[in-house]
């Protein structure tokens, strides 16, 4: 926190840039046991590296992913209908694009070095990599939308800086025009949960959680900390409770046991009862790393708050949460992630999720054993979104950062 | 220039009427300590009255029931005529009349310093942002950090976080400011350029309580000194007899531990 100390912004020792003999020799070859540690850690690195690339020039047949890769984006969604996924796609992308051009409206360069280095790296994997190929038209149309809203959002940004809250709801409504752009109706032909899967089921199940969860987390969260005996104790009830149970048994409840008990009319859609499971899970693992950020938060502050003559609420929404959640990200995203991970146990319970579908393809008799190539496939695939997630939570934080600027 | 409040009331003599009125306060803290012992102590309009005593007598604690952070259990306090019941609805109605100046500075290290000193009036007093932030900057400049308004908190010395504290608190338009060792946290260098703003704030008639140890603060601007320990007050005066010709002996040894 604040110290009486003057501006205490120390200048970094500069970083010397050793060349790469002498990094070598300081980093790895420092004496005779790190040589040694180097010399087998390379070794074996290498061995299982040429492995893998033998196998995956030789013995791999790629070509169940290309054959399939409507199954894998989709699940069984008709494929008539597929304009509609790639009208989200592109509605997804342009906000996308938009969003970042406002958050980086006052960067000197609307794309640093890395970024368009990456750009370029995903556009070669959509002309080069044979199984997007039959799509590269379309993929290439969305990440031009990216950098064309990105320019758009910031022009935008810097003429009128007061639109950047309207993006929230932008993307809000968004999800909403997403759910019936999938699930149609209202004029679009309706397409049962049933036949919903694929990644689209996997990203929609996860974000739908992600926007469930954190409000509810907040609001145990505080609910723990309340003066209201009745308040905190259910909300410590509700965070135990669910905390001893594995999500596995709560997603288990959703689909075999709610059925059992509500009638037949009455029975929420299995996607949904998956995502309320999924929210009602994360939730409480949710609080208690918004409950540690609360507790980060000096007492002094909210005594200045009460001090100025803020009321609770004000108090908390305007002082103390901003600061908890600011220390929470890490936390909270990890969360996130897990929660997009987790939705892989629902392919256990019967859903059609990216993980749920590569079974099934992979019960396919003309792919047998092709258990290598599909996993891998999509594990790159939940790694990119990972790594996507974390690598967000970091920008963020790098730009809420007001403690040293 | 900016006047801290609207009207001027010469530093009296006791002739002013009452803004604080406490009368056999006293406090147990939640492990049964008994931290405050039946203390009375009137604060009048338009003076400064300095607050001493070692350290654990029950200064800071005693300050704090006059805005209701710290609750007591016995005893009244009244602030500008309003009593302050032990569950008092109108509980930020009081906050918003006493500012109140920490040792710790506790500024929001989220926002601007801008930020910081406009929250409450907007918020609170419901003003529109243009005039917060007209006033705010005013404040700024009179407590002498206008060029930083748009840093951060942490960006920013000991002694400017204390100044945009006070420029914070004012912000508010109180009628009484309590400082709780405002400059005990500061390196020597800078208290000078906080007990200034202090100094200039008692001058234009500013109701003040200050808990301080700065002797030359208190001879120069207190209409009174009052010595506090165990909990208890042992002596009040006038600055001149209180540090030339102390009556009691703890304010004796107090002072010969200080001076
Ligand atoms: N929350 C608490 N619970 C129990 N005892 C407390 C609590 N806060 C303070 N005390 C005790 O009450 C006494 C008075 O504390 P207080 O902070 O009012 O003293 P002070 O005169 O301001 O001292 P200092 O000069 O060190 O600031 C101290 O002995 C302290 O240990
Ligand atoms: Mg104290």
């Amino acid at each position: 926190m604040t110290t009486a100390t003057p501006d205490t912004v120390s200048t970094a020792p500069e970083v010397k840039r050793l060349a790469i003999v002498p990094w070598l020799h300081k980093n790895l070859f420092s004496n005779w046991f790190n040589s040694l540690l180097t010399v087998v850690v390379t070794a074996i690195l290498g061995y299982a590296a040429y492995g893998m690339v033998v196998w995956g020039f030789t013995v791999a047949q790629w070509v169940v992913i290309p054959n399939n890769m409507g199954l894998f984006m989709t699940g069984l969604y008709p494929s008539d209908q597929y304009w509609r996924i790639w009208l989200l796609l592109g509605i997804v992308s342009a906000l996308a694009g938009l969003s970042w051009g406002m958050l980086a409206r006052n960067l000197p360069t609307l794309f640093s070095r890395n970024v368009l280095i990456g750009f370029a790296v995903v556009c070669a994997g959509f002309v080069l990599f044979p199984p997007t190929r039959p799509s590269s038209p379309k993929l290439l149309l969305m990440v031009a939308i990216v950098a064309a809203m990105a320019w758009a959002g910031r022009f935008i940004g810097r003429s009128k800086p007061g639109l950047g809250k309207w993006i929230t709801l932008l993307w809000f409504i968004s999800y909403f025009i997403a759910i019936w752009l999938i699930g149609g109706g209202l004029g679009l032909a309706g397409v049962s949960t049933n036949d919903w899967g694929g990644l689209v089921l996997t990203l929609l199940m996860a974000v739908s959680g992600i926007a469930l969860c954190f409000p509810i987390g907040v609001a145990l969260a505080l609910g723990r900390r309340s003066s209201l005996p009745v308040v905190k104790w259910l909300s410590v009830a509700y965070i135990e409770l669910i905390r001893g149970v594995p999500l596995i048994a709560i997603l288990f409840m959703g689909q075999v046991m709610i059925p059992l008990f509500l009638p037949e009319g009455m029975r929420p859609d299995r996607v949904l009862r998956a995502v309320i499971g999924l929210t009602f899970f994360s939730a409480a693992y949710l609080a208690e790393n918004v409950r540690a950020g609360l507790q980060s938060v000096p007492r002094g502050q909210q005594e200045a708050a009460a001090s100025l003559g803020l009321n609770t609420p004000l108090s908390l929404t305007l002082i103390v949460l901003p600061q908890a959640l600011k220390t929470a990200i890490p936390a909270i995203v990890g969360q996130f992630i897990s929660l997009f991970q987790d939705t892989t146990l629902l392919s256990i319970v019967g859903l059609a999720e990216l993980l749920g579908i590569s079974r099934s393809i992979l019960a396919n008799p003309s792919y047998l054993g092709r258990y290598a190539e599909v996993y891998l496939f999509i594990g790159v695939l939940y790694w990119f979104f990972c790594y996507a997630m974390s690598l967000g939570s970091r920008r963020i934080e790098e730009l809420l950062n007001t403690d040293h600027r | 220039m900016t006047q801290f409040q609207t009207e001027t009331v010469p530093v009296s003599n006791n002739t002013g009427e009452p803004v604080i009125v406490a009368t056999d306060v006293e406090k147990w803290y939640d492990n049964g300590f008994h931290v405050l012992k039946g203390v009375s102590m009137t604060v009048y309009k338009g003076e400064v009255l300095v607050v001493m005593g070692p350290s654990g007598s029950g200064k800071s604690t005693f300050i704090r029931t006059f805005n209701a952070l710290e609750p007591y259990q016995k005893g009244s306090i009244e602030v500008d005529g309003i009593e302050l019941a032990h569950d008092l609805k109108n509980i930020e109605a009081i906050r918003r009349e006493v500012g109140m100046v920490f040792q710790q500075f506790n500024l929001f290290p989220h926002l601007t310093v801008l930020q910081n000193v406009t929250l409450a009036p907007i918020w609170v007093r419901h003003w529109p942002k243009a005039k917060a932030q007209e006033v705010a900057m005013q404040l700024l400049e009179r407590v002498g950090i206008l060029e930083q308004a748009q840093k951060f908190p942490g960006q920013l010395s000991g002694g400017q976080q204390q100044r945009v504290a006070i420029a914070r608190s004012l912000a508010m338009q109180p009628k009484v400011m309590l400082f709780d060792e405002p400059t005990s946290a500061l390196d020597p260098e800078m208290v000078r350029e906080v007990l200034d703003v202090m100094r200039t704030l008692a001058t234009e008639g500013m109701t003040m309580v200050c808990v301080t140890h700065e002797v030359g603060f208190a001879r120069e601007v207190a209409a009174r000194v009052v010595l506090m320990d165990g909990g208890v007050l042992v002596e009040e005066n006038t600055p001149e007899a209180f540090f030339n010709d102390p009556q009691e002996d703890r304010t004796k040894k107090f002072l010969s531990q200080i001076l």
